[in-house]
């Protein structure tokens, strides 16, 4: 076969672009997943968390998180009568190994675990200058960390200070909600090592996941609404105080 | 934890951006404002200042050459950094970076400085021996044509590439002030002033930046500083001086003012852990000093002596005070809690890849790069200069 100078300058590129995917490889199977089936977000039941660090825990197992670097934390607020801009708040090594026993009894005390919100108007995909950071058809905000540069603008952007430069890897590192897992039909670990069901997994586009009803008969708010971020992890009984 | 006063998410507690990320403005900035001082000799025929019109070309060039560096030492993978040339996100503001910068580089800096320079080029082409004729005789590109046609041409496509070159002069610090300003997760950046000050202070610090090498080179050549040239720059670096500090204390009465929830935030930091570089080192000691410095030349009759020392020390605390402002936007930013509840620490290692041995290396590898310009290119408005161009 013999190929004229013009078919060589229409197929140069396009081998050029097949070789960039062929080297790009294929990705993990889930051959009973279809991403565009689902818009996945997190229900975080406030009351219900008793701060154990079980979830921190058990993200660090799964994700092998390096240690002082957390893609969740739980913070221990304490809110002493009506200062509501003055909380004192706690997260020893992300609350991993629990909280020490309060001392005052004055104000409340309450817990509240956080994780990447999965916004769906990211600012941290947003300042990504090559689109190493994105958002997943099902709603996931996920990092190529093949593809990542490492300029930490993305861990600048996040307004919940949920990302980190993986110390060893020396790419952007996140919260992924457990994509491995949830991608095949199981929950998250944190939802799956929590005792009280106060993290729960759900799927907007499932018409029967219970978040539906849970958000129709609760009083929900999402973290810095100010942000309009598209926040997609729900608080329920969130107090003002909690930044 | 050690270094930490309060709450900060457990994730902020190390900052990301570090001493060479201050670096990058700073240099870029004292790019644009060479660059600027140069357009007033050649577009806004201000002629007092055109003995230092060849000088801030090659300066801006050779800082240009070494802004792209702090940033390639920062990235977690600088080999990775081809890819925003290959494929850049349009959303990011980062990702123009790759191509504001060639365009500055070679569409309008590397083209203007040929031009410009192409008649001594071919002159010293003739005129010298051995390896450095092979490398004139290179750098004329081929064009040995120095009649007065051709000149007048240079002359004029010069002329245009100045002009495309001002907008991109303010394009290129412009952007650098939109990558923090557009950052709406931190209050001490998010602003849509951070820009205009951005510009501002980069033309503060570029144009303090030439006066001092033009002094100093002046005087290491053993010639006579020409004071018309000097004062008329001087008087262009306080009203402009004038403007950043106006803009700057703008945003800051607005800040104060407005004192909104990151505002107690942001003031405690400002008078604790920013003190020193804030208040006494970007205000005092590198804004107000120098402005009332200045202002003594503009309104007092003052001996040329008197004068030139004022100006080595105004132009010194000018650069001193730019570089405490990139200092406070970039490590400032990153020293409160965006739960606005604490405060951490910057570190600075020594000799690490981001340390202070390799941010001292940056700063002065742009006047090394400058020494070996000014060798190869003579910028010098001397008699023996202009020798050269009549020689052709």
């Amino acid at each position: 076969m013999t190929l004229t100078r013009r078919q060589l300058l229409i197929l140069l590129p396009a081998a050029a672009v097949a070789w960039e995917s062929l080297l790009a490889g294929t990705p993990e199977a889930s051959p009973n997943y279809t991403m565009t089936e689902h818009w996945w977000s997190m229900l975080i039941d406030i009351p219900k968390c008793i701060g154990c660090g079980n979830c921190v825990r058990a993200c660090q197992a799964e994700n092998d998180v390096p240690d002082g670097f957390f893609r969740t934390w739980v913070e221990r607020y304490h809110v002493d009568d009506w200062h509501l801009a003055n909380p004192q708040v706690i997260s020893p090594d992300g609350g991993k190994e629990g909280f020490p026993v309060a001392k005052e009894d004055e104000g409340k005390y309450f817990f509240v675990p956080k994780l990447c919100n999965q916004c769906a108007d990211s600012p941290c995909t947003q300042v990504c200058p090559v689109g190493a950071t994105f958002i997943a058809p099902d709603g996931v905000v996920l990092v190529d960390q093949k593809y990542c540069l490492g300029c930490a603008y993305c861990v600048q952007a996040c307004p919940y200070g949920c990302r980190y430069i993986h110390p060893e890897k020396k790419v952007a590192d996140k919260c992924t909600l457990c994509y491995h897992r949830i991608t095949k039909g199981l929950t998250t670990a944190c939802c799956e090592a929590c005792p009280t069901g106060a993290r729960q997994l759900a799927d907007l586009k499932n018409p029967n996941d219970p978040i539906h009803a849970f958000l129709k008969t609760h009083s929900v708010q999402v973290l810095k609404p100010q942000m309009a971020t598209g926040a997609k992890v729900f608080y329920n009984a969130l107090d003002g105080s909690v930044r | 934890m050690p270094g930490v006063e309060g709450f900060m998410y457990p994730n902020e507690v190390s900052l990301y951006w570090s001493v060479l990320i201050v670096l990058y403005p700073f240099i870029t900035g004292l790019v644009a404002g060479a660059f600027i001082l140069a357009s007033l000799a050649r577009i806004f025929r201000v002629e007092a200042v055109k003995p230092t019109y060849r000088l801030a070309l090659l300066t801006a060039l050779a800082f240009l050459i070494v802004a792209p560096l702090p940033l390639q030492l920062h990235l977690g993978h600088p080999e990775r950094s081809y890819e925003m040339y290959l494929t850049p996100h349009r959303s990011s503001a980062m990702a123009m970076f790759g191509f504001v910068y060639l365009w500055y580089l070679m569409a309008v800096l590397v083209v203007e400085i040929w031009l410009d320079f192409r008649a001594d080029i071919v002159a010293l082409s003739q005129s010298t021996t051995g390896w450095r004729r092979w490398m004139y005789l290179a750098m004329t590109l081929g064009s040995a044509n120095v009649s007065p046609r051709a000149l007048a041409i240079d002359e004029r496509v010069g002329w245009l590439v100045t002009l495309i070159g001002v907008p991109s002069a303010f394009l290129l610090h412009g952007y650098v002030g939109f990558i923090f300003g557009s950052i709406k997760a931190n209050p001490w950046w998010s602003s849509p002033l951070m820009p205009v000050v951005f510009i501002f202070s980069a033309m503060v610090s570029g144009i303090a930046a030439v006066m001092l090498l033009y002094m100093a080179t002046t005087r290491l050549r053993r010639k006579l500083i020409d004071m018309r040239c000097v004062d008329t720059i001087a008087m262009y670096l306080f009203y402009i001086f004038i403007i950043d500090f106006s803009l700057e204390m703008l945003d800051l009465i607005h800040r104060i003012y407005e004192a909104d929830e990151s505002f107690r935030s942001l003031d405690f930091m400002v008078h604790t852990r920013l003190y020193f570089s804030q208040i006494v080192l970007q205000i005092f000691i590198g804004t107000l000093t120098p402005l009332v410095l200045l202002f003594l030349t503009q309104v007092m009759k003052l001996h040329e002596v008197v004068r030139k020392r004022i100006y080595a020390v105004a132009g010194s605390l000018a650069l001193i005070g730019i570089f405490a402002m990139r200092w406070n936007v970039v490590i400032g930013g990153q020293l409160f809690s965006k739960s606005f509840l604490g405060y951490t620490t910057y570190k600075m290692a020594l000799a690490t890849r981001e340390g202070l041995l390799v941010a001292i290396a940056l700063t002065l590898l742009p006047l090394l790069i400058l020494a070996v310009l000014v060798k190869i290119l003579p910028p010098w408005p001397d008699a023996e200069h202009a020798s050269i161009r009549e020689a052709v």
